[in-house]
């Protein structure tokens, strides 16, 4: 067997995938962070609440109705999707017209109340989810053994990315998006209902955590904290990709969850930090991060 | 076709429309003359409802805009050009084209349009704000035209262009006329305005203090000068 | 002489009623001061001195806020960082505890200096963002790092002889010495706010291009809020680290950044006053609170929301705002 700087590839490899995995949540929930900030102008700090609480949506689903991982892959995003609107609609809209700081507050005591909540009633320890049976087993590639569940995730996110991608730069819809990011009040004019296009945005963004909680249940536990230093993580990926950029967050969100991976295997102390320190060099370096546009 | 009585606007607390009364007929360019902060944009705003604290009455074909939601109001058929033009720049020259939703039956097709605006043709996939000043204002204009609107209101479509532009933007706008657009254009360029325009109306202060129809222009010119303050 | 008459008039009211809101100052600081040196007697002296401890964070951290405009969401890691180099210095080092805290301020000063150069190339929203992502970092070290003894924290940290003289395992002598770092806090803040400095910030806060432009170099009026604020965090740190003779995690959570953000917000932002308020009642709200069955974060989740949507000025905020009203 080769090895590569002393370290044997199997475990190499084996960071590797996991840093992957890592980075393809880092990109959905960095991914959806973006388009909400872009429309609404609010650094979502419930994220990662929403995020676990997509989690143990498909966790109450299997638990209480016997409605399994497909079906709550769908179910568990739309109910996601149907909180935010809520919380759009009731709260953050009254908040618009004062500084968007009060915006970041909110949704801090809105992931409070959830994670709070969800401890409260669920406590600490995490609940396993099982691995839907389609997904199995592994496959042994040779230079590494490859469960296929990982494989789905992180295939699966990337195509959903892509997707969002692809409907927000390429579709007509996806042109009224970036309209209304850019000058809501011209959309408006034009006979687009933009408030309820802002609504739709976020809960759209939110969504997105929410299918990411249901991809992590059955690889972590379901645990009412799991979304809490992640989000963290998150918003470091958002300032180094930058704010402007829908593919700069899918891009950094996996580039960075790599590298975490690999920091894992040839200094595992630093790996928890390894994301803050490339944080604060690209700030000296390019303020706006690399893929954003000084405004 | 609009009937505007006694309009007051506010922006917060500050009162920037003194009762504006004014009426367009089908098929007329109106122009509002005034000096800086009269209230001509204002008055276009308020149409449109992006300046939303209004009081008095704002009728298009009958119906009262004031109480509408914002986003209906461009549904009964006006089109609205900025000032500041509006071009996306994350959007394509194309994007930028059928951005706007076609409210109406008759809009123009993308082909008339680029009859209208050559030189819009064959940059479809350029950046919207890479175009020069005079084709944004094109583009701006041009976009309305395909949502079948009746109404266009037009604000300061000459402002920092080019004389040879602003003659193709003229030849446009009676274009428009000829084929029955009703056009509201908010001009400093009064000279431009004589043009096209059946009737100016000036105003001063948030309101309108006189109307003076086109034929008229020249036995007024002292009056309007005075107005304008050139 | 007709024209000038209103506006002598103007300026005299406005005088009168500068003067009296001086007064006014003065007379809430004495009377705030006076409860406070009466209080032990009446109060657990632990919850008073826990209280101090979170009023002077909240003030620091409302020097940023309420003064540069500046909003961090990673004040624990100043606070939480000076709580383990002093715990480290009186225990390890057995530092008397003027020394060790202010060790614990220095760090938390030179963190500030670090994290403050990097922060505030961004402004709003990024600058919270970063900061936070900044102040996650610490808190990954804390838990990784030998001398911080990761989930245990730093137990059983000795308080020490004040200055050789003053025996801090008296609960009475210590409050008093914090009431007295306190004060001397709190009186550094007033002082910066009252400065010259302090008005420049305003400047910057109200409008950053125009400060700019008349020639000041904000940036470095903005680090130096930035240092000055993160070492009076520290210096509560510090303190706190004495007095529950413990340093630990949860001091550099960022739902401890989040507490400080709620208290100064819940007394009022930009208010002399309000942090302290705001501490008292928070840290009044989850002593309370911890003996019901009732989950803590929610509560304060909830109040944070309400504070947002209906109540942005803050206690003192919303006190000073009607009293201004009264008088117009």
């Amino acid at each position: 067997m080769f090895q590569l700087l002393g370290i044997p590839p199997q475990a190499l490899f084996g960071q590797l995938l996991l840093g992957l995995i890592n980075g393809s949540f880092y990109a959905l929930l960095s991914l959806g962070l973006a388009v909400i900030f872009g429309m609404l102008n609010v650094v979502n700090m419930a994220h990662g609440a929403l995020y676990m609480v997509g989690a143990f949506v498909a966790w109450l689903l299997l638990t209480y109705v016997g409605i399994g991982y497909w079906p709550a892959l769908v179910l568990a995003p739309l109910i996601v999707g149907a909180l935010g609107l809520v919380l759009e609609r009731t709260m953050l809209r009254r908040l618009y017209k004062v500084d968007h700081l009060y915006g970041l507050l909110l949704t801090f005591g809105l992931a409070l109340i959830f994670e709070g909540a969800f401890r409260h009633q669920f406590g600490v320890s995490g609940q396993p989810y099982p691995i839907p049976d389609l997904l199995k087993g592994g496959t042994n590639l040779g230079f590494m053994f490859l469960p296929t569940y990982r494989g789905w995730v992180v295939g699966f996110s990337i195509l959903v990315c892509g997707a969002t991608w692809f409907a927000i730069e390429r579709t007509k819809l996806g042109a009224y998006l970036r309209a209304a990011t850019e000058n809501p009040t011209l959309v408006q004019a034009f006979g687009i209902n933009v408030p309820v296009m802002v609504s739709l945005t976020y809960g759209f963004g939110v969504a997105l955590a929410g299918l990411a909680g249901v991809l992590a249940a059955p690889i972590y536990q379901v645990n009412p904290l799991m979304g809490a230093n992640l989000i963290i993580v998150v918003f470091a990926v958002v300032v180094i990709g930058g704010m402007g950029s829908i593919l700069g967050a899918i891009v950094t969100g996996l580039g960075l969850g790599l590298l975490e991976g690999v920091t894992k295997v040839f200094y595992p102390e630093a790996s928890n930090i390894v994301v803050f320190v490339i944080m604060a060099v690209v700030l000296m370096i390019k303020p706006a991060g690399l893929f954003g546009r000084e405004k | 076709m609009l009937e505007m009585r006694d309009l007051h606007g506010f922006y917060g607390e500050s009162h920037v429309l003194h009762g504006v009364s004014l009426n367009v007929q089908q098929g007329e360019v109106v122009t509002l003359l005034g000096r800086n902060g009269a209230g001509k944009t204002s008055t276009m705003r308020s149409i449109m409802g992006i300046l939303s604290k209004r009081r008095g009455s704002i009728k298009f074909q009958g119906e009262e805009l004031i109480g509408m939601a914002q986003h209906k109001v461009p549904r009964l058929g006006i089109g609205y050009v900025p000032e500041e033009r509006g071009i996306f720049s994350s959007l394509s020259v194309d994007e930028n084209l059928t951005l706007p939703p076609v409210v109406k039956e008759g809009g123009m097709t993308v082909a008339q349009i680029h009859d209208l605006f050559p030189n819009l043709k064959g940059r479809g996939t350029t950046q919207g704000t890479r175009l020069s000043g005079g084709e944004q204002q094109m583009l701006a204009i041009a976009r309305i035209l395909r949502t079948g609107a009746t109404l266009i209101l037009l604000d300061e479509p000459t402002e920092g262009l080019a004389p040879v532009i602003i003659e193709q933007i003229g030849v446009a706008v009676r274009a428009l006329k000829a084929r029955g657009f009703t056009i509201v254009l908010v001009e400093q360029n009064f000279r431009f305005a004589a043009t096209i325009a059946d009737r100016h109306y000036v105003m001063e202060e948030g309101h309108v203090v006189d109307m003076i129809p086109n034929d008229q222009l020249h036995a007024n010119m002292d009056k309007l000068h005075t107005y304008l303050g050139v | 002489m007709t024209t000038r008459s209103p506006t002598q008039t103007q300026a005299g009211l406005r005088l009168r009623a500068a003067s009296g809101a001086a007064t006014h100052t003065a007379l809430l600081m004495g009377g705030g001061l006076l409860v406070a040196v009466i209080a032990p007697f009446l109060l657990y002296p632990v919850f008073l001195m826990k209280v101090l401890c979170f009023a002077l964070f909240a003030c620091a951290f409302n020097l940023l806020i309420g003064f540069a405009g500046l909003m961090s969401f990673g004040h624990a890691a100043f606070f939480g960082s000076a709580a383990y180099v002093t715990a480290h210095a009186a225990k390890v080092w057995a530092l008397p505890p003027e020394l060790a805290i202010l060790a614990g301020t220095a760090s938390a000063a030179v963190l500030g200096l670090a994290f403050g150069a990097l922060a505030i190339r961004r402004q709003g929203i990024y600058f919270a963002m970063i900061t936070l992502a900044l102040s996650q970092m610490v808190f990954f070290l804390a838990l990784q790092l030998p001398f911080t003894h990761g989930e245990d924290g730093i137990q059983a940290v000795p308080r020490g002889t004040l200055f050789g003289l003053f025996d801090l395992t008296d609960s009475m002598t210590m409050y008093y010495s914090v009431l007295a770092i306190f004060v001397a806090g709190f009186a550094l803040v007033w002082r910066t706010v009252h400065s010259p400095f302090g008005q420049v910030l305003k400047a910057i806060r109200e409008n950053e291009p125009r400060a700019i432009s008349l020639g000041y170099r904000t940036e470095r009026y903005k680090l130096v809020a930035f240092v000055l604020s993160a070492s009076l965090a520290g210096m509560a740190g510090a303190t706190k680290a004495l007095v529950f003779q413990l340093a630990s995690l949860t001091d550099v959570t960022w739902q401890m950044s989040g507490e400080v953000v709620l208290m100064t917000l819940l007394g009022g932002m930009g208010t002399l006053f309000g942090p302290v308020v705001g501490a008292a009642l928070v840290v009044t709200l989850e002593s309370y609170l911890a003996a019901t069955s009732l989950p803590v974060p929610v509560v304060i989740g909830c109040i944070f929301v309400v504070c947002v949507l209906v109540f942005r000025k803050g206690i003192v905020g919303e006190i000073k705002h009607w009293f201004e009203n009264r008088s117009k």
